[in-house]
């Protein structure tokens, strides 16, 4: 149905058509018309953020926790520019965005006008596609294909640009929404040989893995249900990137819990000595693969992802499948069935036997303290006081993100929301409001380090406002503790800026946001604390005072293999000479 | 070992130029996404030439050189793939046979001995004389690189002053259609 309206209504009612109900944004003068028309109409809620970076990652919890396209506005200029970190971080993680700036009028573009930036030179190379509208009659058609381009295939931020003139416009508004695209076209369908390969070498396997990343949580529940009975049915074990939390249960006696960098013992092994990796959704990111030329080296790999630049980028594939991974699985699964495979039972147990000699190391145990809050204790403990509840973990970025990850589990997808590729300090807080916004009677729990907290900190404005009942687990360690354990292992404990001088009161700091704020130092009260936390129904800071020096291990130092982990008990109070030179210019 | 996470050429792997055809949408900025990704992504461009092919359906062919191992070369085809405006990408180089094409002009200035020996030359390339003056020749040149290659180096010591080529425009031989 055609109807006659300015380019600011259509962006309503667009965002009508594709069902959004809540936005993310900052007002400013080029986005003016669009505010009009927002609040002229009331399909749309509009969430006011503190900063628009704060926009972009509210939309990123959003999306991620819900399933849905997260979407923002902001204005020309400083708020398209603030965006771009976000618009980076949904990049690297894959995460599904339509983001709208406001632009100066079409005749002003180019003559360096108040507020004017290349919004679309500078997100380029920051987003999957973006759109300069210069004609509105443009306007229906590039709404409805930027939602189809961040949610299809590998999902991403999509930017539309809009001059202030365009979105006065009138023109004629049609519901492009299922209208198919010129030329994109994700490839969702596997070629079924590629399948049929991966089944010959599934069965044959003696020490097969399964190696799962984000892209299963991007396919939807209905993927990560059909890996559950896959894994069930071959037996097989299975670990999970930082970002594939929760696609498979942790708790499964077949899980090995999260590989990589910081990843368990047994998952870094069984990586090194399988003979048949099966890669699903995810990328053989560096964080993950270690020392390249020592990966896994005795293994034939199946790598399944939608994004055909994936594949063969950092790890040669033995078996290529492109496709999205919930319609690879489906085929997987019935593919074994109908031939009736068989894992090689023997081999099987063989497998198992060594992976429980992995385990028996119990890379994730740490010597508790009376006096002090050991990190990872804290997090015990809050999973533990958690876990009965409906709760959504969000993260900011350093240690308390790993111990996070290694020592909070999860048993569903979509419940994990950290900052993986890009690792941007300052995700966590507005990535539980948006998170909050999606699951209004949902715990939300931003983990937090006392450093990452203070880099979107004005958020807690946004959680007062709109009354959102998030809670900010800061693991206070005084330090930017992940930088001072780098130093630690790489400049000789030279501590150069990582402590956190001056830091707020957080208590305080709760307060003068309308919050309440909880401070805890003793082991012995902890438990009450993080149970007043959770019964109190606004948002409260907990200012969680933990050992200053404690490290996060397991790790595998930059430049080494999988086999070469640092455990903690080797690790001792000296981590300094186990990195050689060449190791010392890797990130 | 390797001094990086990522993967290093291998000093057994040799580096293949490839001609691919890239068919785009004429939307604004497609020419910055293709060459920003090569930038980004530290891929060579060897010759670049873009122009609009069908005015109708909006559709313009970009012709890139470019130079790297078997693996870089199938990354740079995925990473243009997955490019939102890009229809399509054909290799020539493995598609089977093709033709390349450039065209150059070239001005040399110069009197006397040094005149005719110029024009000699271009008669022997092929080259045709668009432009000239008592003292000067434009000559026009079409051929493959490696032909207008050796024209420039022959002609340097008759003047040679400016040299402007096109780049490669390439297409597969026979019906086949990209
Ligand atoms: C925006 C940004 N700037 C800098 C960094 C580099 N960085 C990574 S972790 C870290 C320290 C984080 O400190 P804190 O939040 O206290 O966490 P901790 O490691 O102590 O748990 C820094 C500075 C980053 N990841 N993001
Ligand atoms: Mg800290």
């Amino acid at each position: 149905m055609a109807k006659e309206m300015s380019g600011a209504e259509m962006v309503i009612e667009a965002l009508k058509d594709q069902g959004v109900t809540e936005i993310f944004g900052y007002p400013g003068g080029a986005v003016l018309p669009i505010y009009d028309a927002l609040f002229q109409h009331n399909s749309v809620r509009h969430i006011l953020v503190r900063h628009e970076q704060g926009a972009v990652h509210a939309a990123e919890g959003y999306a991620r926790s819900s399933g849905k396209v997260g979407v923002v506005l902001v204005t020309s200029g400083p708020g398209a520019t603030n965006a771009v970190t976000g618009l980076v971080d949904a990049l690297m993680d894959s995460i599904p965005l339509v983001v709208i700036t406001g632009q100066v009028p079409t005749h002003l573009i180019g003559t360096d006008a108040f507020q004017e930036c290349d919004t679309v030179g500078i997100t380029r190379p920051a987003t999957k596609h973006n759109y300069l509208v210069k004609d509105v009659a443009d306007l229906p058609r590039i709404l409805h294909e930027a939602f189809t381009v961040a949610a299809t295939g590998r999902p991403g931020p999509v930017v539309i640009d809009i001059p202030k003139n365009v979105q006065f416009a009138l023109g004629v508004y049609k519901n492009y929404k299922d209208v198919p695209h010129k030329t994109y076209r994700p490839k969702r369908d596997p070629e079924d040989q590629a399948i049929a390969r991966a089944l010959d070498l599934m069965a044959a396997a003696r020490r097969p893995i399964f190696y799962t990343g984000g892209g299963i949580i991007n396919a939807g529940p209905q993927a990560a249900a059909n890996l559950r009975k896959l894994v069930r049915l071959t037996g097989f074990p299975i670990t999970q990137t930082l970002m594939g939390l929760g696609a498979y249960p942790h708790s499964d006696t077949q899980n090995l819990g999260m590989l990589g960098m910081h990843g368990t013992y047994e998952a870094n092994m069984a990586m090194h000595d399988c003979d048949v990796m099966i890669a699903l959704g995810a990328r053989f990111d560096d964080r993950i693969t270690g020392r390249l030329d020592a990966f896994s080296p005795g293994s034939k790999k199946i790598h399944v992802d939608i994004d055909p630049a994936s594949i063969n980028k950092n790890v040669k594939a033995d078996v290529p499948i492109i496709g999205d991974v919930g319609v690879v699985l489906e085929k997987l699964l019935a593919g074994w069935k109908k031939r009736k495979l068989q894992a090689d039972k023997a081999a099987l147990k063989n497998w198992w036997a060594a992976i429980k000699g992995w385990r028996q190391r119990d890379c994730l145990s740490y010597r508790r303290k009376s006096d002090v809050i050991m990190p990872q204790y804290a997090i015990e403990r809050l999973y533990a006081l958690t876990k009965k509840h409906d709760t959504y973990i969000t993260t900011e970025v350093g240690q308390h993100q790993m111990w996070a990850a290694q020592y909070f589990h999860f048993e569903e997808p979509n419940r994990w929301m950290t900052s993986g590729g890009l690792g941007t300090m300052g995700y966590g807080l507005p990535a539980a409001i948006g998170v909050q916004m999606a699951h209004p009677k949902a715990l939300v729990i931003d983990i937090a380090g006392e450093a990452s907290i203070l880099m979107n900190m004005q958020e807690m404005s946004t959680a007062a406002q709109y009354r959102l009942p998030v809670k900010i687990f800061i693991l206070n360690n005084q330090y930017m503790g992940m930088v001072r354990q780098w130093q630690e292992l790489l400049h000789g404990s030279r501590y150069s800026e990582s402590y956190s001088e001056a830091l707020p009161d957080f208590v305080k700091l709760a307060e003068a946001y309308h919050a309440k704020g909880i401070r805890c130092s003793d082991p012995e009260k902890l438990d009450a604390a993080i149970n007043e936390m959770i019964a109190y129904p606004g948002p409260v800071i907990f200012d969680c005072l933990v050992d200053k020096m404690a490290n996060c291990f397991p790790m595998i130092p930059s430049g080494k293999a999988h086999n070469e982990m640092i455990l903690n008990e080797e690790a001792g109070s000296d981590i300094g000479g186990v990195i050689d030179a060449k190791g010392r210019q890797l990130v | 070992m390797s001094t990086s996470h990522y993967p290093a050429a291998r000093p057994d792997e040799p580096i293949q130029r490839h001609t691919l055809s890239v068919l785009v949408d004429n939307e604004p900025g497609v020419l910055a996404r293709i060459v920003g990704m090569f930038a980004a992504r530290g891929y060579n461009i060897d010759s670049l030439t873009v122009s609009e092919t069908s005015h109708e359906a909006h559709v313009s062919r970009i012709t890139v050189i470019t130079s790297g191992t078997a693996q870089k070369i199938d990354q740079i085809k995925a990473q243009l793939s997955r490019l939102v405006p890009v229809h399509r990408v054909t290799d020539l180089t493995v598609s089977g046979p093709s033709i390349e094409r450039e065209l150059a002009m070239v001005k040399v200035v110069g009197k006397g001995e040094l005149r005719v020996e110029a024009m000699r030359l271009a008669q022997a390339f092929g080259a045709r004389a668009v432009d000239a003056t008592l003292e000067s020749f434009v000559f026009e040149i079409t051929g493959v690189t490696e032909d207008i290659d050796r024209f420039i180096d022959m002609i340097q010591p008759c003047g040679l002053v400016e040299v402007a080529r096109t780049g490669v425009a390439a297409m597969q031989r026979g019906t086949a259609s990209t």
